[in-house]
């Protein structure tokens, strides 16, 4: 991991010197391309919230709801997987107006990506629940707990824990996936680049520096995951026998 | 009204003739991630470092930045180096590198898994590199990994409508201009949607017999 | 409490075999008999860890795996169980404490949510509990800093802040390492005598069963094979397979 992190951080300085060496008159597209940015974070923050909680209804609807509920889960969890990101999207903003719903753009743009990335959330956090060991749950009867008590207080904070990387992974497929609403008209980071490249024609410069804005998000997410999985498993271990 | 059946019917025809598009485009993209994928996972085994670190570079570059960025590169900025490529063509080989790279993760984890004493046999029978890749190492990697391949290649068929941006005429292009041609979105899109769905059911539930079959054969 | 007919099966495999059991209120019985047996599964069933496949189980008068329908009785749910499960307390083989709560939280979690005493109460019961069996410095550490005997002697604190009427011990010692099994049937031992407690162990310590129990049964192919007081059992058995897994133990050291 260390090594990866340190070759891929001099790529991008390289690269960035490199970018930067080429230019004149920068001044001309930076901005562009940093309101571009502020937009694409919007939108990933916007969808990574709802795809949590889409996620954790979806799957606890799965595992422990009723027959008609958990048949709603699996249904919404099939569709958005089996449909690409790019169909929801379009869906949403070109089917729902018709059907006379009229959605802004950006509501559209984070509720397509949220719901995508949240069908595959479930995924994780079922996986996750599951990998706690059953031990834990057999010592939640052992003290006449409620089943939701147990889910609550017991179970939930140790599988999260675990689910930490794969959401880390997750976040980073949605950050890509904003790239996507630049074609719903929304003028996020490539929005802009396409914008720029017709303005000023330096095609190279433009697309390799929104590349590495995207690494860098990107870079950004791993780190913050990590940090955060630091801060979870403070006092705490995965959820092993002990 | 909410849904025109006539209407339905008469772009069927029309969507069946751009899937073609679409299907030739996921075949083509994934052929190209299946081979390009092995030779970086290749690569990334090599013993000078340079290469490895360079390949892994690339590949982590690639991974981590929107393949709809990667489709622009290549269609807009390799002209400005000479290579003009058109849409369909540009679209296919920025799918194939996107997903060689994940391919290549999948081919690292399937070589990984072999034991050491195959290695270790083929060096006490003298064996060259060339040798044992191709005749021991690469035919017991890659029966395991086939589920994850075909996993990505059905992620890879439902990303093929991002070519729609640069404009092939593949199914959710197709659909689009149906649908400003006639007014109406309705229908070309939710169907574009089923079959994608539909494709996607089947092709999950393929792979998982695939799985199925491919774990009980091999077992030493 | 009382097994009535109880009849244990998985798929092919019966382990229970239509076995009668009688427990008296504070009486202490030690469970012993080689693997397969079905005593586990006896504390299992107890504990509400297991469904019955037929017969019923009966605690302090009240049917505890059946409810009253009708005149007749009707396998109990999740609610029934849960009214009368209060009363039973167990503690494990692998501890199955919480690793991501503190000694003291992990014995006032359950007090606080289940039985709805408020924070004070519960810590000053945790806290008496604790420093009975001798972790009254440990509070504030995470299981994963304790050792096995340490860990053990938590759980048992964490089921009596329950105030169970009967307490299970499923082979509580046979994870620890030698030299940790005396602070745990120690700990056992005298909060035994202090509370009062209907005790069913399942063990390999024929030495504790021998000092410590009223009654021992030995279980033989999901049946009770011979069951009497401990002088009885251990210096003179009546039946053959009884002698055998005696002798068997004892050579094993």
């Amino acid at each position: 991991m260390p090594l990866k992190s340190i070759v891929v951080t001099a790529i991008v300085a390289f690269a960035a010197g490199l970018v930067f060496a080429s230019f004149a008159g920068y001044e001309l597209f930076i901005p562009g391309l940093l309101e571009g940015t502020w937009i694409t974070i919007q939108i990933t923050v916007g969808g990574a919230l709802l795809a949590v909680v889409a996620a954790f209804i979806a799957a606890l609807a799965r595992m422990y709801g009723p027959a008609p509920i958990r048949w709603l889960a699996s249904a919404y969890i099939e569709v958005f997987r089996g449909t690409s990101a790019l169909v929801q999207l379009f869906w949403l903003f070109f089917v729902l107006p018709q059907l006379g719903v009229t959605l802004s753009p950006m509501t559209s743009a984070i509720l397509a990506l949220g719901l995508n990335i949240g069908a595959y959330g479930a995924e994780v956090v079922r996986g996750a629940i599951n990998g706690v060991s059953r031990d834990q749950w057999e010592a939640t009867i052992a003290l006449n707990m409620s089943r939701g008590l147990a889910l609550r207080r017991i179970i939930l904070p140790q599988a999260f824990v675990a689910m930490i990387p794969p959401w880390g992974n997750l976040f980073i497929e949605l950050l890509k996936s904003t790239a996507l609403v630049s074609l719903i008209t929304i003028s996020d980071l490539t929005f802009r680049a396409q914008q720029m490249n017709q303005a000023t024609f330096r095609t190279l410069e433009i697309f390799t520096l929104v590349l590495l804005i995207y690494l860098g998000i990107s870079l950004l997410i791993t780190f913050g995951m990590r940090a955060l999985e630091r801060v979870a498993t403070g006092g705490i271990v995965r959820g092993r026998a002990s | 009204m909410f849904w025109d059946w006539d209407y339905a019917f008469d772009v069927l025809p029309v969507l069946a003739k751009a899937s073609i598009v679409t299907i030739q485009a996921t075949l083509a993209g994934f052929i190209l991630a299946l081979v390009l994928g092995l030779v970086f996972a290749i690569m990334r085994m090599s013993r000078n470092r340079a290469v490895t670190g360079a390949t892994t570079a690339v590949v982590e570059f690639i991974r981590s930045t929107p393949l709809l960025i990667q489709i622009f590169f290549i269609y807009f900025v390799l002209p400005e180096f000479g290579i003009v490529l058109d849409a369909f063509l540009a679209g296919t080989l920025a799918l194939g590198i996107h997903y060689a790279t994940y391919c290549s993760e999948v081919y690292r984890a399937g070589i990984e898994a072999i034991p050491r004493g195959q290695w270790e046999a083929a060096t006490a029978l003298n064996l060259s590199p060339a040798t044992t890749f191709k005749d021991i190492i690469i035919p017991q990697a890659i029966p395991p990994v086939v589920p994850a391949l075909g996993n990505y290649l059905v992620a890879l068929f439902k990303e093929t409508p991002l070519l729609s941006a640069i404009a092939v005429l593949e199914l959710m292009q197709t659909a689009k201009i149906l649908g400003s041609q006639n007014f109406r979105y309705i229908e070309p899109i939710t169907l574009v949607g089923v079959f994608f769905l539909i494709f996607s059911l089947i092709a999950s539930a393929a792979i998982r017999y695939a799985e199925r079959r491919l774990s009980t054969i091999g077992k030493r | 409490m009382r097994f009535s007919g109880v009849t244990k099966r998985y798929g092919d495999l019966t382990v229970l075999d239509n076995l009668d059991l009688d427990v008296a209120p504070q009486e202490k019985v030690a469970i012993i008999g080689p693997s397969g047996s079905g005593k586990t599964t006896v504390l299992r069933m107890l504990m509400t860890l297991e469904p019955i496949d037929e017969g019923v189980i009966y605690v302090d008068g009240k049917p505890l795996t059946h409810m009253e329908s009708n005149g007749g009785l009707v396998r109990a749910n999740e609610k029934y169980l849960r009214s009368v499960r209060g009363n039973i307390g167990m503690v494990f083989q692998h501890f199955n404490l919480f690793p991501h709560m503190t000694v003291l939280r992990n014995c006032t979690e359950a007090p606080i949510n289940v039985l709805g005493l408020s924070k004070a109460e519960a810590e000053e019961r945790a806290v008496e509990l604790l420093e009975l069996v001798g972790l009254g410095d440990k509070l504030g550490e995470y299981p994963q800093r304790l050792s096995g005997g340490q860990k053990q002697r938590v759980a048992i604190a964490r089921a009596l802040a329950m105030r169970p009427k009967v307490m299970l011990f499923d082979e509580v010692t046979s994870a620890l390492d030698p030299e940790l099994v005396g602070e745990v049937l120690n700990a056992i031992r005298m909060l035994g005598k202090q509370f009062q407690l209907t005790m069913l162990m399942v063990t390999h310590q024929m030495g504790f069963a021998k000092e410590f129990a009223d009654r021992v049964c030995f279980f033989y192919e999901g049946k009770i094979h011979e069951d009497g007081p401990p002088e009885e059992i251990f210096n003179s058995p009546k039946r053959e397979r009884t002698q055998q897994f005696l002798s068997a133990v004892l050579e094993a050291g």
